[in-house]
């Protein structure tokens, strides 16, 4: 009950406002820090692989983006499913902060794999199902961030918008199958293996903190937004022009 | 219950009745996607060779993609008049449930537009040297695909009806969607040149018409409420 009432006030848009504010330099930090460790381990203390050399350490930028556009829409899917049913404005806020975010970790994984396959497959660009999936989701994100650019009015573009997404979420597994039937190059995917995972601990471990610092960077970017979105949404109301004077003072 | 049920098939027939009508008196809207249809696969061989080999390689991804095209093109006829002239908010408000309104008006649409596409394929097939005997296979995976096309579709039409300049936007929002439907459309015809065995792309397609059947009236109810508001 109690957690139910902390959302509930977590909701309204002026707490978000203010607990977001607060949160959001500490987030940033930690963020920072689990770069640079992730960073130090991946490039200086992994050992090169034995087959790919030093160039498979793009690996730790480009599989967790390529988490993160899954992870992101699924998000943006979710937050606007939540705003659709139980009209929450603060969800849709949420949705549609994450769309541009979420494009651009499928843009970066789409770039780091092309800049990868360059020296693996010796091309630029192969359809690949996995690199043809992400390409697609892409395509998806752009739908969402257009749809609702073309709305003039707010409400009805973070609904429709959040419709889309939702609509979007159905397919993306369909995609990726009919994609993967159809031609497929990718090595397969080798951390998800839990009885035995096909990479080894010192490269796993420095993967595994670039994705907890991609999720947390991705949250302090998204709260970001969502304040900014908040801030404007509500410009009418009193305490945005009590915190707007505070600023100005 | 039966009521219910009842009143709720009458809907859909009025409906369904009401929109083929309104094509068939529009002659020119009717026959503008299979001109589309026929002027595309028609550039093909224009822009590439004449050369009956390269034809028959491309001709399962041309038809499919001109289909999917022309499909694309004819779908703001959903509900694009019935926005201008307000009866698409009046059927919005009936008692009747909105989802079987839109599975009339998509029902309507697809034999205005799918179906008679997949009539005049077979003509348009021979054109780019395609076999005779797979002209079935053909057929089959534009009966299946172009009514999940129509369904589609509606979501995207009633998401952007409400926009003065939708069209390209549309597109934008729609042609993801469509890429499963043209991989196991096409692929079926394409492994069916080789005489291989295109049952499992057929079963695809229909599932993927089952499960488009299913929710997609349901999201084009949804995004219709949302843009009417």
């Amino acid at each position: 009950m109690r957690l139910f009432r902390f959302f509930h006030r977590f909701a309204s848009p002026r707490e978000f406002f203010r607990i977001s504010g607060s949160m959001i330099p500490w987030l940033a930090a930690t963020t920072l820090l689990l770069l640079l460790i992730g960073l130090y381990l991946g490039l200086f203390v992994a050992p090169p692989d034995y087959q790919q050399g030093e160039s498979y350490r793009i690996m730790f930028i480009h599989v967790p983006s390529a988490w993160m556009s899954l992870f992101v829409y699924m998000v943006m899917a979710g937050a606007a499913a939540i705003g659709l049913i139980w009209r929450i404005k603060l969800a849709h806020v949420i949705a549609m902060s994450s769309a541009p975010i979420g494009a651009s970790f499928t843009f970066l994984a789409l770039v780091t794999g092309s800049l990868w396959g360059k020296p693996m497959w010796g091309a630029w660009w192969v359809w690949d199902a996995r690199l043809t999936s992400e390409l697609i989701l892409l395509f998806l994100y752009l739908g969402v961030m257009a749809l609702y650019a073309a709305f003039e009015e707010r409400r009805t573009a973070q609904r429709a918008a959040g419709i889309l997404a939702i609509v979007g979420v159905i397919n993306v597994p369909i995609i990726h199958y009919s994609v993967m039937w159809w031609n497929t190059l990718h090595q397969g995917p080798t951390v998800t293996k839990f009885d035995a995972p096909s990479i080894h601990l010192s490269m796993l471990a420095p993967l595994l903190i670039m994705a907890v610092a991609f999720t947390v960077f991705y949250v302090v970017v998204l709260l970001m937004r969502a304040r900014w979105e908040v801030l404007d949404q509500e410009q009418r109301s009193n305490w945005v022009d009590d915190y707007l004077e505070q600023l100005s003072s | 219950m039966d009521g219910v049920h009842n009143s709720a098939m009458t809907a859909f027939t009025t409906i369904f009745r009401r929109d083929v009508k309104l094509a068939l008196r529009h002659r020119s809207e009717l026959i503008n996607p299979l001109a589309f249809f026929v002027i595309v696969v028609s550039l093909f061989p224009l822009g590439l060779s004449t050369d009956s080999r390269t034809l028959l390689q491309v001709a399962p991804a041309v038809l499919w993609i001109s289909a999917l095209l022309a499909t694309m093109l004819s779908l703001e006829s959903i509900f694009r008049s019935d926005y201008e002239d307000g009866s698409l908010e009046q059927l919005v408000l009936s008692d009747h449930p909105l989802f079987v309104i839109v599975l009339g008006k998509v029902a309507a649409h697809w034999c205005t537009t799918g179906l008679l596409l997949t009539l005049i394929s077979p003509a348009l097939a021979i054109s780019l040297a395609f076999p005779t005997q797979n002209l079935g296979i053909l057929v089959w995976t534009l009966l299946l695909g172009t009514p999940t096309l129509s369904l589609i579709g509606s979501i995207g039409v009633a998401l952007t009806v409400g926009l003065r300049r939708g069209g390209i936007l549309l597109a934008l929002l729609i042609l993801p969607l469509y890429i499963p439907i043209l991989i196991f459309g096409a692929s079926a015809v394409d492994m069916s040149i080789d005489d291989l065995d295109v049952a499992g792309q057929l079963y695809l397609l229909a599932a993927l018409l089952v499960l488009s059947f299913t929710l997609a009236p349901f999201a084009t109810a949804a995004a219709l409420r949302v843009t009417l508001e």
